[in-house]
């Protein structure tokens, strides 16, 4: 059984997509995790859909009585910390920068991708119910999407599909899934496998994606 | 004399009646949460309520706190409008999840940006408007479609209420806010699209005391202000600015 990337090595790669300046809103889990892999020297604005820009890093456990404030969180209800250059907005001006493109950057989780990038992430089916929040605006709105997920379900089911039967988040909104094992882009010409965990080959990933991969000529090892 | 400072949160709230259409801000926790106006509305005991927020209730990420969950746990509430109304552990529902379940209470469910902006056209007079966001999804059903700029978008119209319950940081007694941090969120569009704007403010300062620069919501939007006196039961620390000035 090959080893598949821990969450943190997940993140770190999904940290090799952020350029500098680049203003990054980050979803709930995995790609909360990215904020801590941002490469040396690079300056990143982060943009939360609850009114905030160009904050800093989440508030530590130790820091919590000096720093832990109420009115500065971040959309996964996390303290963070001030930055000089930050500034705050209302939801009409949030969304209106979501949805108006200004956004370079977001990573979401992901329970299903579809072979032409549809994604579907705020209800399990068997639930019945689920929240949408503001993930059908960020699919829609962001510059470029990076869904972050595991590559399978614990169960082994595929969560890279031919169409997904979830409810849908977007339609075709996805450019790029980092999972556990894999970095898959997606274009108009269908999935294209362009890294591979260490130790999986090509063949490996096909088993587990349900719709057929194209191998990128340049394939390569995920590099950390 | 203009005077919209009102004594209590009883005081101000008292001519809501059954079936009114309330908004209240709210995102992830007490920050930006009206909470005195909530707790007056839940003791006026007032019933078949139309509450339009982010979440349902009981979705408090920071910390927990009686917020607008004590309004479906006393049934006054008919129908909830919002776009996070389930709690995120299907293990632990919410009241407003079993309400919601068993048919008590009505949902609709929102995309929170749809929902930012058609609460913010009915404020600034819109009649409706097109946006992609949620085409291709269950959001889709029932609406107009359009191709505008070789882009799929929906119809969506404006969303106004009869109460917008409102929480800032300062008001002056023209009802100019202002508002601190990311307690700031769905409060400013909010303010503009009810027929009466109630902001619960931790201070009122006189006319002059806030920076004309500085102010967010214009009085012209709000009706009512209310200042909190009682400790809110979490820590506050309004002596820190989250201002940084360079080389510090």
């Amino acid at each position: 059984m090959e080893t598949r990337l821990t969450r943190e090595l997940m993140a770190m790669r999904i940290a090799q997509e952020l350029f500098d300046g680049a203003i990054v809103n980050l979803g709930i889990g995995i790609p909360t995790l990215v904020s801590s892999y941002i490469p040396e020297g690079m300056t990143i604005i982060f943009h939360t859909q609850n009114g905030a820009l160009g904050f800093g890093p989440v508030v530590t456990a130790d820091e919590l009585e000096e720093k832990a404030d109420i009115d500065l969180i971040n959309a996964g209800g996390q303290y963070v910390t001030p930055l000089p250059g930050m500034c705050f907005f209302h939801h009409g001006d949030s969304f209106g920068m979501i949805r108006g493109g200004h956004v370079d950057i977001t990573v979401l989780g992901a329970l299903q991708v579809s072979e032409k990038g549809d994604l579907a992430n705020w209800m399990f089916p068997e639930r019945g119910v689920g929240n949408i929040g503001g993930g059908m605006d960020l699919a829609v709105g962001v510059k470029k999407v990076i869904a972050a997920t595991e590559h399978v379900t614990k169960k082994g089911d595929f969560k890279i599909v031919k169409e997904c039967n979830f409810p849908l988040t977007g339609k075709e909104c996805v450019d790029l899934v980092v999972t556990d094992i894999a970095v898959i882009e997606i274009t108009a010409k269908g999935l294209l496998l362009r890294e591979v965990a260490p130790g999986w080959t090509p063949e490996d990933v096909q088993k587990l994606t349900e719709p057929r991969l194209n191998i990128a000529p340049d394939i390569k090892e995920i590099q950390f | 004399m203009i005077n919209k400072v009102y004594d209590s949160f009883d005081e101000a709230v008292t001519d809501v009646p059954d079936g009114a259409v309330i908004m209240m801000g709210n995102f992830a926790g007490p920050g930006g949460f009206p909470l005195n106006l909530c707790r007056a509305i839940n003791a006026k005991g007032v019933k078949n309520l139309t509450i339009i927020a982010n979440t349902a209730g009981g979705v408090g990420l920071t910390v927990d706190f009686d917020d607008h969950r004590t309004l479906f746990e006393n049934k006054q509430v008919k129908k909830v409008i919002a776009a996070f109304p389930f709690s995120t552990s299907p293990s632990r529902p919410t009241p407003c999840e079993k309400q919601i379940l068993a048919g008590e209470v009505e949902l609709e469910i929102v995309p929170q940006g749809t929902l930012a902006e058609r609460i913010r056209a009915a404020g600034y007079g819109i009649g409706a408007f097109y946006t992609p966001t949620g085409v291709g999804t269950v959001v889709e059903k029932g609406k107009e479609k359009r191709t505008i700029n070789g882009r799929e978008m929906l119809l969506e119209y404006a969303l106004k209420a009869d109460y917008a319950f409102v929480r800032a940081y300062k008001a002056d007694k023209l009802g100019n806010l202002i508002y601190r941090g990311t307690a700031r969120q769905f409060n400013p569009v909010m303010a503009t699209a009810a027929r009466v704007t109630i902001a619960e403010v931790d201070e009122i300062v006189e006319l002059g005391q806030l920076e004309p620069e500085a102010i967010v919501t214009p009085g012209i939007f709000v009706q009512r202000i209310v200042k909190i006196t009682k400790d809110e039961g979490f820590p506050r620390h309004l002596e820190r600015s989250f201002w940084v000035r360079p080389g510090s």
